[in-house]
């Protein structure tokens, strides 16, 4: 079976974000950027599926140029192949998912995992559009995965539970922390994948239907009050979250 | 006729729930900003009370009933919304962005042509335009945008959007069945963490972090949760160390969260972990270390030692609810 696996580029999650020149991105001065986390999951799931079922597996990615660190990462962890659809312009999610679409047709891949959200524009749903664009059947925040001939059985999370989901092959699958266990790349990984050659194609054009207006940086909290260093201040406490706070 | 707005009402286990209820409040609110008229939707198999959510602003509901409907299956109920906001020409649709919400939306955006945004935590009307506030990099920043096809999706953050006054009005139910069915995905079974509030749901959070020592003094944060009636969270941290589920992490690769208190105990505050608490409307954190990060975003704090003070705590909130 030929496994895909989407990973998106992203900023580091201990960075702080700057706000742009533009007022509409992030300023990448300084910023270090990693393999989405929750992509992670997403090649482990791959690669141990691959394990069990035998196959290939292809990761891809759609933007610049510096997304080929993240596809390295993912070939040293051991996927087979991996493409860069490349666009130097934003797009958004539809535009990603057109692209993906498109290249996951082309490798003819029958189960495609993601990671279930990419923790910088957090729309969570790229798995999801890309899953209707090719009309394959799709589980979102999966946290437990088994895979049965052509039947799937998932577990996603939910509000104080999970849910277990059966549906079929072809589909796509996001996953969630939990799932599995991301493995570390070995130094042999490391070494072969730098001989890799990732492959270069233009990603599949998509007009843009959503309009940045404007970046901007949350409201700063100010710091309150310290009430006191002992049990002594409780009682301060409850009355300033009842009283001026009604909150409780 | 005027344009349409379409909200999509959750239910779970017959019941609809709170954050769809806020979801069809703001769309109210749009609906008469944009002289358009709203309609509801909701699937499922009993549910009880659909005329009360005449009092969010539901004039007229449908509801596709069919007993194969009762848990959720993402191919029939995306095919169900979709082809009814077809019907009706909707051109905006509103979704909670809940587990169901942010899973269905996707789909029914697809099928109907629309742009989508997720996670909305502002809505305003400008000209004919929605401009919609969602946070991205888990809070860090915020981003205005709109969405320029003719149909829009939009899913709105629990929480954030207050029910506020509610009329004594009663919606229109229409029942519906559903034709050919498509089952190629369904839930077949629900495992619910035993009477577990969610933190993504929940009004009052209390979290701990690794200022705990250890697993086996999280009974303390619980029963303060217990009291307070509050979710149990955690930082990165307690999650990492294995103490505690990932289902509770809060922050940047946790949950997100807005609700009107949250309190932090043992948490320092990595940026990871402030990103994704500092919307809640009152924080209050308790740490030993009264340089730790969290202070400098707490309402109210109390820089001391969490074993002493936590039970006084329990204690005294117990008192004050009695």
């Amino acid at each position: 079976m030929k496994i895909a696996v989407c990973v998106s580029h992203v900023p580091d999650t201990a960075t702080k974000i700057v706000i742009g020149s533009d007022n509409k991105s992030i300023d990448p001065s300084g910023v270090t950027y990693i393999v989405n986390p929750y992509d992670e999951f997403a090649i482990e799931e791959a690669l141990k599926t691959k394990e069990k079922l035998g196959g290939e597996t292809v990761v891809i990615s759609v933007g610049k140029d510096a997304n080929k660190e993240t596809l390295r990462k993912a070939l040293a962890m051991g996927i087979d192949n991996a493409v860069l659809l490349k666009d130097d312009n934003d797009r958004d999610s539809i535009g990603i998912a057109k692209a993906l679409a498109e290249e996951i047709k082309n490798q003819a891949a029958e189960l495609v995992f993601f990671g279930k959200q990419s923790v910088d524009y957090d729309n969570s749903i790229i798995g999801q559009l890309t899953a209707e664009l090719l009309g394959y059947n799709c589980v979102s925040v999966v946290v437990d995965l088994k895979i049965d001939g052509n039947k799937i059985t998932a577990e996603r999370e939910i509000e104080g539970g999970r849910e277990v989901v059966e549906t079929s092959l072809p589909a796509i699958i996001t996953a969630q922390k939990g799932l599995n266990e991301p493995r570390y790349a070995s130094l042999k990984g490391i070494m072969a994948s730098k001989k890799k050659v990732i492959e270069e194609k233009a990603a599949a054009a998509s007009d843009k239907v959503v309009e940045v207006l404007r970046m901007k940086k949350p409201p700063m909290k100010q710091p309150g009050r310290i009430l006191g260093t002992d049990k002594t201040a409780v009682a301060e406490l409850v009355r300033l979250l009842k009283e001026e706070a009604k909150v409780i | 006729m005027a344009n349409k707005i379409l909200v999509f009402l959750e239910q779970r286990s017959g019941l609809i729930k709170k954050s769809s209820f806020e979801t069809a409040k703001a769309a109210k609110k749009i609906a008469s900003q944009l002289n358009y008229d709203l309609e509801a939707i909701t699937i499922g198999s009993e549910i009880n009370d659909i005329e009360s959510t005449g009092k969010y602003g539901v004039k007229k509901i449908t509801f596709f009933k069919d007993e194969k409907l009762a848990n959720y299956s993402s191919s029939a109920y995306a095919q169900i919304v979709a082809d009814f906001a077809k019907q009706i020409d909707a051109d905006i649709l509103f979704f909670s962005n809940s587990s169901m919400g942010k899973d269905l939306a996707p789909f029914v955006s697809i099928k109907i042509g629309a742009g989508i945004l997720m996670d909305c935590i502002s809505l305003e009307v400008s000209g004919n335009d929605i401009i919609a506030t969602r946070p991205v990099f888990a809070g860090k920043a915020l981003i205005e945008s709109k969405i320029n096809s003719q149909k829009k999706v939009f899913t709105l953050r629990p929480n954030v959007f207050n029910i506020g006054e509610v009329q004594d009005e009663k919606a229109a139910v229409e029942v519906k069945s559903v034709d050919n069915l498509d089952l190629r995905s369904k839930v077949t079974e629900i495992k619910k963490s035993e009477g577990k509030l969610d933190v993504a749901e929940a009004e009052i959070i209390v979290s701990g972090g690794r200022g705990l020592k250890g697993p086996e003094n999280f009974h303390l944060v619980e029963e303060l949760a217990s009291v307070l009636g509050a979710a149990v969270g955690a930082s990165r941290a307690a999650v990492d160390a294995g103490w505690r589920p990932h289902s509770e992490q809060v922050g940047q690769t946790g949950k997100t969260v807005s609700p009107n208190l949250y309190v932090a105990v043992g948490i320092s505050g990595a940026i990871q972990h402030l990103a994704g608490m500092s919307s809640s409307k009152y924080i209050v954190a308790i740490n030993k270390d009264k340089d730790a990060p969290i202070f400098s975003i707490a309402d109210y704090g109390i820089a001391g030692d969490i074993f002493e003070v936590l039970p006084a705590l329990t204690e005294e909130i117990k008192k004050v609810k009695s």
